[in-house]
């Protein structure tokens, strides 16, 4: 168990990068907490993986230093580090019964055979695969591989931390929410640190307590699944987190207010801009409540869409498109109606970056 | 690690040592290859190519083996293609069987074939044609260019065939516009292995035919036992039947690795 | 699921024609031969399982025999083992993979009595450079035409040379195939070099390495052309395989009756060895 430090890293594919352009990862600066369950998030080739392998010692980083508690293991191999990836299939010894596999770690470096049986009992137990350990890993299901891939992860005591690379991607959908479930529960009981990697938000959101959300090879944000819905410090987190995104509006600034096609709007505090310019106003679809009469900013519907439990409405104001969600009842396509934002939810963002702050609140 | 990367490096110049020879031997005279040993030729001569390429046995030889080995691709992989087509798609009554039946005619002597093949392609007329050859040859080549091509098909989702029906394709059309593009790769697999197996065989060749389409393999037998001394002109002809199959290779190295794997890893 | 569909036997009539205008009636007229005796002038006379017996108890039969299975089984305990080790060494990316598939395929593709001259001229106790090298530079008497055990030893290394890229091409095949993330999990998992090999590549390359071993089998075991070249069956009857000594009785001594019998036991033995391999190594699959 230990506190990983991420220090300065920078990698890049290439021998001989030039530019910002030809790093698969700019600058990262991070540290993860011991124990804690933590979600790496982002879109395709946004570098996550990239960062997966470099704490795990498959890939060494072209700059920077990785620290394990105080330990420098930036050079150390994979197998040196004490630490455990399960992969987006299924890696599994075919030849071996399930028994065997979640006994290869601990068999390479030469545990005693029963501290072996003692360990893969239990975690055979938490995993719930007690009555698969005679049979052949190669006839398990693909959940059930998963989970074994797993269990080679969990075997060893002494592991500083377990990586998970989009572990759920060939996973049936109806069982993927209860294998998440139980890696939340492993997490609870094992008490090491977890970094789940994924795109899937809801996956990323349901499982970790701290979320990380890269983008081109950058962190835009860590925080808790709630701030990140609430707070995003970035449009980027905004769009990429909700369904559908946050509303981005453009907007001019003067006099440290926002104005929305010359209609001001009301944001939850100073907007933290010094000067008159172009910015942007973020308001999630939740926060934007829509009358027929009463105050906002008129706008007409364009479409609605049922999704079951609430509805999406498209409404188009000053040329930008806004979507609000709607509980009850909603107007029809092609009517006239008003959109009101909700205050404390109401932010601007300046070049991308969060600039507003609350009321009496600090930035 | 670098005792490792000089086992391919060993094992390449172990297979190239005797072909080098063969080589080195095809540009010497006789009188050097007499004189006794030298590991370069002393004096370089193309007289042993020259004797091939202007004796019409000689090079008729070469033409005969190329057309009967073009003959036997393409008619192993046009009469494979379809059946390969039904075993990849289809179930039908005695499938299983009949496609193993198919693979145990890969496994027969081709010694145990010889004379009734004589006998046969000579009741029916064919004896010392290339067609006989070809035709011969067929025996181990479909099997195989089925199993080639059967693998290679069944990688083809069949979303494709029935998205082409829906689209109102006729079979024959869709067949040749839509699938066969799909599995070029493996057309060019299947053919690669029917032209090398027809290429390198010589005991059928060799007892179906005797003069008018004798492939260059029997000639070279018929030097050889007549004029054991005609060694220069021996390896020159060898050196030459090495050429065709060293251009083939080449043209489909990308795919080697894979046609080896017949698809089916 | 495929499916069922009996227009499938229209597809598959070309082949069926072809193949058992080739196979079938050549095998009925060995069959034919077999169960009979003949003077010449096409007159034939029953014979019942008269050759059968002949071949069967024949202890020149016994001696091919034997020689073939020695045979096919030194090929099969060099060449695989052999292929597999070269198969990992090589690299998997870069420039020289073309480059060493092609030149590791070429000896496939030189026809099979050029194999055996070659090794030949390459052979010749005094002009040739393996036989120069040994007799001369080494000083070890190696003369395939006088002695047995050098003969024995060049038509070996002559398969070796010529059939060592296929095993080598299939596993291959099969190693390239294998993701990347199980040699990541494995180097986690700290495993070492063998258990890679055993765990993970050994198992991935296991069906490739049925059909290497499968052709290897059938191929070694009907050897023919290459062999006949280069020794001819010689010095004496040393290096006669069975496939030698069938061409020696049926063309040679135009003993038509024995050679069919002796054909078609042998056709037989193929065909249960390599189904008993098929069995063998497939057998694990259908367990549990």
């Amino acid at each position: 168990m230990a506190q990983i430090t991420l220090s300065n890293l920078r990698h890049s594919y290439r021998p001989d990068p030039a530019g910002d352009d030809d790093y698969a990862l700019k600058k990262i600066d991070l540290t993860w907490e011991d124990g804690g369950a933590y979600a790496l998030l982002g879109p395709s080739g946004c570098g996550k993986s990239t960062l997966l392998n470099i704490i795990s010692g498959l890939l060494v980083p072209s700059e920077g230093k990785i620290l394990f508690d105080d330990r420098d293991v930036t050079a150390l191999p994979p197998a040196k580090r004490n630490i455990a990836q399960v992969f987006q299939f299924p890696v599994i010894y075919d030849t071996m019964t399930v028994y065997d596999n979640l006994a290869f770690p601990l068999r390479n470096r030469g545990r005693d055979e029963a501290i072996v049986k003692q360990r893969v009992t239990a975690i055979a137990e938490m995993l719930e695969v007690t009555g698969m350990l005679s049979t052949r890993a190669s006839n398990l299901s693909p959940d059930n591989k998963q989970k074994i891939s797993m269990g080679r992860g969990l075997v060893r005591e002494d592991v500083n931390v377990v990586m998970f690379d989009e572990p759920l991607t060939v996973i049936d959908p109806h069982l993927k929410w209860k294998l998440r479930s139980k890696l939340k529960e492993l997490h609870q009981r094992v008490r090491a640190t977890m970094i789940y990697v994924t795109h899937d938000q809801t996956e990323a959101l349901t499982f970790a307590d701290q979320v990380v959300v890269m983008q081109d090879g950058e962190i835009v944000q860590i925080g808790t699944p709630v701030d990140l819905f609430e707070r995003p410090a970035h449009t980027f987190v905004g769009h990429f987190i909700g369904s559908p995104g946050m509303n981005v509006l453009p907007c001019d600034v003067r006099g440290g207010a926002a104005f929305f096609g010359g209609e001001q709007i009301t944001l939850e505090g100073p907007s933290g801009i010094s000067g008159d310019g172009k910015a942007e106003v973020g308001i999630r679809p939740e926060f934007v409540s829509v009358s027929r009469t009463g105050g906002g900013i008129a706008a007409h519907v364009r479409k609605v869409a049922d999704i079951g439990r609430h509805k999406v409405v498209e409404a188009i104001a000053h040329d930008s498109r806004i979507h609000a969600i709607l509980d009850g009842e909603a107007p029809n396509a092609g009517d006239a109606v008003m959109l009101d934002f909700k205050q404390s939810q109401t932010r601007l963002y300046k070049d991308g970056w969060l600039a507003s702050r609350p009321e009496g609140g600090a930035l | 690690m670098r005792l490792k990367s000089l086992v391919p490096v060993i094992y390449i110049l172990f297979l190239m040592l005797p072909i080098y020879w063969l080589v080195a031997m095809s540009f010497k005279t006789t009188n050097e290859i007499l004189a006794g040993f030298s590991l370069f030729p002393q004096t370089w001569t193309l007289a042993n190519y020259t004797a091939i390429l202007t004796d019409p046995t000689w090079y008729w030889g070469y033409i005969n083996s190329i057309i009967y080995v073009t003959l036997n691709t393409i008619i192993s992989v046009v009469v494979a293609l379809p059946a390969a087509y039904a075993f990849s798609r289809y179930t039908f009554v005695g499938d299983k069987h009949l496609f193993f039946w198919l693979l145990t005619n890969r496994m027969a002597p081709a010694a145990v074939f010889a004379l009734p093949f004589f006998q046969l392609y000579s009741a029916v007329g064919l004896f010392d044609t290339h067609i006989a050859v070809a035709l011969a040859h067929c025996l181990f080549n479909v099997p195989l260019a089925v199993w080639i091509l059967e693998g290679f098909m069944s990688g083809v989702p069949k979303e494709l065939d029935e998205t082409a029906y829906v689209d109102g394709y006729s079979f024959p059309k869709f067949f040749v516009t839509i699938f066969l593009p799909s599995i070029t790769a493996g057309v060019g697999v299947a053919a690669f292995f029917c032209f090398m197996f027809s290429w390198v065989e010589l005991l059928l060749a060799k007892t179906l035919t005797a003069v008018e389409a004798k492939p260059i393999a029997a000639v070279m037998t018929r030097t050889a036992s007549s004029a054991g001394y005609e060694l220069g002109l021996l390896a020159a002809a060898g050196t030459l039947t090495i050429i065709p199959g060293a251009i083939v290779i080449y043209f489909v190295r990308n795919y080697i690795a894979k046609g080896f794997a017949l698809g089916r890893v | 699921m495929k499916k069922l569909n009996q227009r499938a036997w229209l597809f598959v009539t070309p082949v069926l024609l072809l193949v058992a205008f080739n196979a079938l009636i050549p095998m009925m007229t060995v069959v034919n031969y077999s169960v009979q005796e003949t003077f010449g002038d096409n007159l034939f006379f029953w014979q019942g399982i008269d050759w059968f017996e002949q071949v069967l108890t024949s202890e020149r039969f016994h001696k091919a025999l034997g020689r073939q299975f020695l045979f096919t089984f030194l090929i099969l305990i060099i060449e695989v083992p052999l292929g597999v080790a070269i198969a990992l060494a090589m690299p998997r990316q870069g420039f020289w993979v073309p480059f060493c598939l092609v030149t590791m395929a070429l000896p496939m593709l030189i026809p099979w009595n050029v194999v055996g001259a070659m090794w030949n001229i390459f052979t010749l106790p005094d002009i040739g450079l393996l036989g120069y090298f040994m007799n001369h530079t080494l000083g070890i008497s190696y003369d395939m035409t006088q002695n047995p055990l050098a003969a024995w030893v060049t038509i070996v290394i002559m398969d070796v040379w010529h059939w060592t890229s296929l095993v080598v091409l299939l596993a291959y095949a099969g190693l390239v195939s294998i993701p990347n993330a199980y040699y990541q999990a494995a180097e986690i998992d700290g495993a070492s070099n063998w258990a890679v090999f055993r765990y993970i590549q050994l198992p991935k390359m296991k069906t490739v390495l049925t059909i290497a071993i499968l052709l290897r089998f059938m191929d070694s075991f009907n050897i023919y052309t290459e062999p006949f070249v280069l020794t001819g069956g010689g010095p004496g009857n040393s290096t006669t395989l069975l496939s030698i000594d069938l061409v020696k009785i049926a063309l040679g001594q135009f003993d038509l009756g024995p050679a069919a019998a002796m054909s078609l036991i042998y056709f037989a033995i193929t065909l249960l060895a390599s189904w008993l391999f098929y069995t063998l190594m497939t057998m694990n699959d259908n367990k549990s």
